[in-house]
């Protein structure tokens, strides 16, 4: 070290100004990293408000027939059992034992009129005088009595939302103009639809979750959509997993380090940003034609669909997570140390054994990461799916539930798109709430897989 | 491998490691005692970690590495052709320098190798696991938490556990690969213990940079240098070759080599 190095090194006052110079420009990228992350964390909330604020709010509803005067609130769901039992009674008497005998008989339909009640509603409350009565013996207000007691109040709610009225919703509001313009919605509705009631609705409910699709929004749920994603789920998560797992390992433990190797890696690395819409087709090509033997359960017996099934569905999402599977996957391998193969190894395990045994538990937080990942995607992805064939069902307004592989399917990305296709304002409102159901699917799933993780990481530290 | 029991353990006949086409360790003749302790010293770099690793086919894992010449074991060559390096491997177990338990439980940890081998009866692992923590002096300390992971020990008990664990499948021979240099005075006072307690019954190699180690604890001792040659383009070759292979005693009273004088002085290293 020559003295002018000294010098500058021991300079007291210059050391001062650069520490401060040091300390600032520290401070500075403090400041910049804390403002990135409240931007990102901004655009959360705005997107998370931006959904939840059309999926409640108030509605101007209107009965048709009017029952205004006997729900005070708007609401039917509000009312009591009884209250409700009432209402069917009153607008449809004649309905009334059919609806028991759609919910409560326990004989054939032919023996209901004639046979005792003790008999054909077995298991059902009611005074024991009418035990040896047949249901026609009885009047109007005992069936009222009956289906008040026997029945539950989601399904008399039921009941009397498709039997009985006909709910119109003439506007619907957002969370936010309910809540700070509560005054001018009150007097819209007085002036433009006298007859009808405001009242403030949720629009995810147990019944959005429980009904099937419907063309009237009142009564639209997600439920087939819900399975559909479910089932879509369960099949890519069954197919990648092993799949992109299986092929890490040999990129990583077995394969050599050769120039068609390392090309074959960069090309998978690749393929994780080829656009979905692209592997929608590969799906159309590959397992709704070419395999649609297999695909539409022609194997196994199955005759009455073509290759736009779950199964095609699944398998084309699985290919499309694939690669973020099989990188991560690799990536936690790859952060094995070596000095626990070596352990292995040194006490004579052979590789699959190291590998079974050390490597993989190891790898396996890292791998379950990555799956996430990918899962997470696939839960949302809408376009190959369009493509392979959901639209051949989204179209009708409530397609069947799916019951096994070979079932054709919508999903919630898929009914989320087709509501917000709808003119109308509660076709919007209820695309909402079905993101909601989607978000919620989506921080279900990766809560599990972070429990699993959390799970592992803490058998292998102290 | 077939069983003939002779004073040596092994014996290496002109034997040369390779890393790729970098010669690594060049002409190494020796043989190594059966139930004693042999010690490897020599500076940083001169290949003992490389002739350790080599007496049980460890190089095998690092892509390109080579031996030729021999290394035998109770005279079979374990690099013929028909000897599989799990089974050498089994045999002959290795400590390395920095403690690395498996990312399990201690129970799991010591219970790895005899499951490897298919034990799979609870009660013999629970004896195999509990006579294996006793041999290695760490059975009082951790009874209670074999549950426990085996992070969740010190430095010195996690080198006892590595240690356990190799002498849960019974080798013959334990490699130790400077199983000290990560751990503090008293945790390095029981290895030491443990080692002659150990010797008992195994025949014991370890390399170590410490030569008061190697007095304190081997019967024999191997010290290795560097040799260097001066390529066309300025460039420099290294490799390791064997100096000097004596009873620990006489290598570091009178050494036969001068270079091994130097060495045990302080004078290079
Ligand atoms: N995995 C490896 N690949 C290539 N060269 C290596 C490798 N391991 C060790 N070497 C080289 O072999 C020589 C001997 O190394 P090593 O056996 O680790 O020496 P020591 O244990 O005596 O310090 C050194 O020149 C080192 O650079
Ligand atoms: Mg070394």
């Amino acid at each position: 070290m020559t003295d002018r190095d000294t010098g500058i090194l021991r300079d007291e006052a210059q050391f001062k100004r650069g520490l401060v110079a040091r300390q600032f420009r520290g401070t500075l990228w403090k400041r910049f990293f804390a403002l990135s992350t409240l931007i990102a964390i901004a655009a959360l909330i705005a997107l998370f408000f931006n959904v939840a604020n059309r999926a409640f709010g108030y509605v101007i509803s209107e009965y048709e027939p009017d029952i205004s005067a006997v729900v005070e609130t708007g609401d039917v769901r509000t009312l009591t059992n009884d209250q409700l039992a009432r209402l069917i009674a009153t607008y449809a008497e004649n309905r009334l034992r059919v609806i028991i005998r759609n919910n409560l008989s326990v004989v054939a339909n032919d023996q209901f009129t004639t046979a005792p009640l003790s008999v054909a509603l077995a298991g059902s409350t009611f005074p024991a005088e009418w035990n040896d009565l047949t249901i026609n013996d009885l009047e109007a207000a005992a069936w009222t009595q009956i289906i008040s007691t026997n029945l539950s109040h989601e399904r008399l709610v039921e009941i009397v939302l498709t039997d009985i009225v006909d709910e119109t919703i003439h506007e619907t509001f957002m969370f936010s103009e309910s809540l700070f313009e509560s005054e001018r919605i009150q007097t819209l509705a007085a002036e433009t639809y006298p007859h009808a009631t405001l009242y403030f609705r949720t629009w995810i409910d147990w019944n959005f979750i429980t009904n099937p699709g419907s063309s009237d929004p009142t009564q639209a749920g997600i439920r087939t959509a819900l399975l559909g994603s479910l089932w879509v789920i369960a099949i890519t998560i069954l197919f990648a997993f092993p799949i992109g797992v299986g092929a890490a390992l040999y990129l990583e433990e077995y394969a050599a380090d050769t120039p068609l190797n390392r090309l074959i890696e960069t090309n998978i690395r690749n393929l994780a940003g080829v656009p979905s819409i692209i592997y929608g087709l590969l799906g159309l090509a590959i397992f709704v034609r070419t395999l649609s033997a297999l695909t539409s359960g022609a194997w196994f017996g199955i005759t009455d669909s073509n290759g736009r099934t779950i199964l095609s569905a699944g398998l084309t999402m699985g290919l499309l997570i694939l690669p973020v599977i099989i990188i991560n996957s690799q990536e936690a391998l790859r952060a094995v140390p070596f000095s626990i193969r070596e352990g292995s190894y040194g006490l004579g395990a052979t590789k699959w054994q190291t590998i079974w045994r050390n490597v993989l538990p190891a790898a396996l937080p890292g791998i379950l990461t990555g799956t996430i990942l990918g899962v997470s995607r696939a839960i949302g992805e809408t376009a190959p799916l369009i493509i392979v064939g959901a639209s051949t069902t989204i179209l009708s307004n409530s397609p069947p539930d799916p019951n096994s592989p070979f079932s054709a399917f919508t999903a919630i990305p898929l009914q989320i798109y087709q509501w917000t296709a709808r003119p109308q304002d509660e076709f919007k409102t209820i695309a909402a709430a079905a993101i909601l159901v989607l978000l919620v699917v989506l921080i279900s799933l990766n809560a599990t897989a972070i429990i699993l993780r959390q799970r592992f990481r803490r058998s292998l530290s102290a | 491998m077939t069983h003939v029991l002779s004073a040596h353990a092994f014996e290496l006949k002109n034997t040369n490691v390779f890393y790729g086409d970098k010669l690594a360790v060049k002409d190494v003749n020796m043989t190594i005692q059966r139930q004693k302790i042999t010690a490897f010293i020599g500076p940083s770099g001169c290949g003992k970690s490389t002739v350790l690793r080599s007496l049980n086919r460890m190089n095998d894992l690092i892509p390109g590495a080579r031996v030729t010449g021999g290394v035998h074991f109770n005279q079979q060559d374990l690099y013929a052709p028909n000897i599989d390096a799990v089974e050498v491997r089994r045999r002959i177990g290795m400590v390395f320098q920095k403690p690395n338990p498996f990312p399990k439980s201690i129970y799991d940890n010591v219970a790895y190798g005899p499951r490897l081998l298919g034990v799979r009866n609870r009660r013999m692992l629970d004896e195999i696991v509990e006579s294996s923590l006793k041999r290695a002096y760490l059975w009082d300390e951790v009874k209670n938490d074999l549950k426990k992971s085996g992070f969740a020990l010190s430095g010195g008990q996690q080198q006892r556990l590595c240690i356990a664990r190799t002498i849960a499948v019974e080798p013959e021979v334990i490699l130790m690969d400077e199983p000290c240099s990560a751990l503090d005075p008293i945790a390095t006072q029981a290895i030491e213990e443990l080692m002659k307690e150990l010797v008992k019954q195994y025949t014991i190699v370890i390399v170590t940079h410490n030569m008061q180690q190697a007095q304190r604890v081997s019967d024999f001792t191997a010290f290795f240098s560097i040799r260097k040659e001066e390529e066309t383009g300025g460039k420099e070759k290294r490799w390791g070759v064997l100096i000097e292979f004596n009873p620990t005693e006489k290598l570091f009273a009178t050494p036969d080599h001068e270079e091994t004088e130097r060495y045990i002085r302080g004078e290079f290293g």
